[in-house]
């Protein structure tokens, strides 16, 4: 079976569909590319990691549509989570008066 | 392509897959008999809410259109009015009246106590019952059905999965004629540029975005990052990391054709096609308006496990998780995790949940309605006073 998902081609982050464990080589195809992977750490199922190096600041792209900013450079094969991404909508906290 | 079920045609043209008595308690503090009543006699379901009483101006409206249109449902064969008075009452007995279906209205105070209504609505809830178990289902166009898309306890398998395999339903509901309707603005976030490009009614992408510019107004006026509120903790488990994420893969659950209408919490449609519906992102609030809008079936699909239903109308429970599949088969409908764990077509799926849907507008009954997974939640737009 699968071990991951590419949903789109162009997105930088995919989905695993196993328990991955770290230094596994997973490959991906979507659309016209395909692509391998090493994981950098494990990753649960239904989580995701980069595929390609993505900068600080960068956009996560996931169904070739933006689903938030890389808080620091993720290097291929690592976790994309809620540790390195973050929303840029409904961030209330930045509003004027908001908690931070 | 005009394929028929087996549904009840209503005295007001409109077809159920459901035949119960309501019994319908218009304030909180006549839910008690109201579940004495429910619990004494089979066949009977209960509408109330923990409200009622002194609401007033948008949100008393609010709670009086649901629960009339709850009452009026194509699934209930006929209603019960309870209240403390028959005069409290007599509004939305009035209401559910005018869908010319059997309705009787009983006061507390009239009927002299608490246990003297619960007696008076035994007896008459048991004969409403037997009269309903006359009424024959007859054939039916299946398009004439409303259903309802609906997403709880999500987690990557839903975006690619199960949402997908019920966005082809809907596709193909909606081709055949249907009535699909998608709610949940606030999970539109991120997602919002895309539905709004499918409008057919210039206005209505206007109000997709106010409806979603709304909630980050909320956001912002209770200085908070969503992120933890929705995403929830057990979406963040799932591998949910942003509320972007989570609805990019919620809208896929109402297919890709034009959306024809965009309404208010618990209106009714008034086109046919794709529908989108203002309610709160908290399931049971949602699908209530959904339902109070006349949705006859909800499609409920799931990641991480969500067992509950909505009221009235049959919830079919979806999931493309592997381990909830495994995890709450009892309360799982639809196991589609055929698609992440053997690489199974969505195409398939589809054609599967066509095939479940249409056996429980016949009749089959859901796992909600067995193991009683089902809450009925009005939501409140403003306070008491």
């Amino acid at each position: 079976m699968t071990k991951a998902l590419l949903v789109k081609q162009g997105d930088n982050v995919a989905t695993s569909l196993d328990r991955l464990a770290r230094g596994e080589q997973v490959s991906l195809a979507a659309g016209g590319t395909a692509l391998e992977v090493r994981l950098a750490e494990d990753i649960a199922f239904g989580h995701k990691f980069a595929v390609r190096p993505i900068a600080a600041g960068e956009p996560i792209l996931k169904y070739a549509e933006t689903i938030g900013l890389a808080t620091r450079a993720i290097a291929p094969g690592e976790w994309v989570h809620v540790h390195n991404v973050e929303s840029v909508r409904a961030r209330g906290d930045r509003a004027p008066g908001g908690a931070r | 392509m005009s394929v028929s079920f087996q549904g009840y045609r209503r005295a007001d043209g409109r077809v159920g897959v459901r035949n119960q008595v309501a019994i319908l308690s218009a304030m909180d503090n006549t839910n008690p008999s109201a579940q004495r009543i429910a619990a004494m006699v089979a066949g009977t379901v209960v509408l109330s809410t923990p409200f009622g009483r002194t609401q007033i101006g948008h949100d008393f409206e609010m709670t009086r259109k649901t629960l009339a249109g709850l009452a009026c449902h194509p699934n209930i064969a006929a209603v019960i009015v309870l209240s403390l008075s028959l005069e409290s009452g007599a509004d939305l007995a009035r209401s559910a009246r005018a869908s010319g279906k059997p309705v009787a209205c009983l006061g507390l105070q009239e009927c002299g106590s608490a246990l003297a209504m619960t007696m008076e609505g035994v007896k008459t809830a048991a004969g409403f019952v037997v009269a309903a178990s006359e009424i024959a289902r007859e054939a039916c166009p299946f398009a004439e059905l409303t259903v309802a898309v609906e997403c709880g306890g999500s987690d990557t398998t839903s975006g690619l999965a199960s949402n997908p395999t019920l966005g082809q339903f809907a596709d193909r509901f909606i081709d055949a004629g249907g009535t699909i309707i998608l709610s949940e603005p606030a999970e539109f976030m991120g997602a919002e540029h895309i539905l709004a490009a499918r409008t057919v009614q210039p206005e209505d992408a206007e109000r997709i975005r106010r409806m979603v510019g709304w909630f980050e107004e909320e956001a912002a006026r209770a200085g908070v990052d969503m992120r933890g509120t929705n995403p929830t903790p057990d979406n963040i488990a799932g591998g949910l990391s942003t509320l972007e994420e989570k609805s990019l893969g919620a809208i896929v659950k109402g297919g890709t054709r034009p959306i024809v209408e965009v309404i208010g919490y618990a209106d009714a449609p008034s086109r046919r096609g794709l529908v989108i519906m203002d309610t709160p992102s908290a399931a049971c609030e949602s699908m209530t308006g959904l339902v109070g809008g006349g949705a006859q079936i909800v499609l409920f699909s799931t990641g991480r496990g969500n067992a509950i239903g909505a009221p009235v109308a049959p919830t079919v429970k979806v999931t493309g998780n592997p381990n909830t599949a495994r995890a709450m088969a009892e309360n799982i409908d639809l196991d589609v995790s055929g698609i992440i764990a053997r690489g199974e077509s969505i195409e398939a799926h589809a054609d599967r949940l066509w095939t479940e849907v249409f056996k429980i507008a016949q009749g089959k009954l859901t796992r909600c309605e067995v193991l009683h997974e089902e809450q009925l939640s009005v939501s409140r737009f403003g306070p008491s006073v």
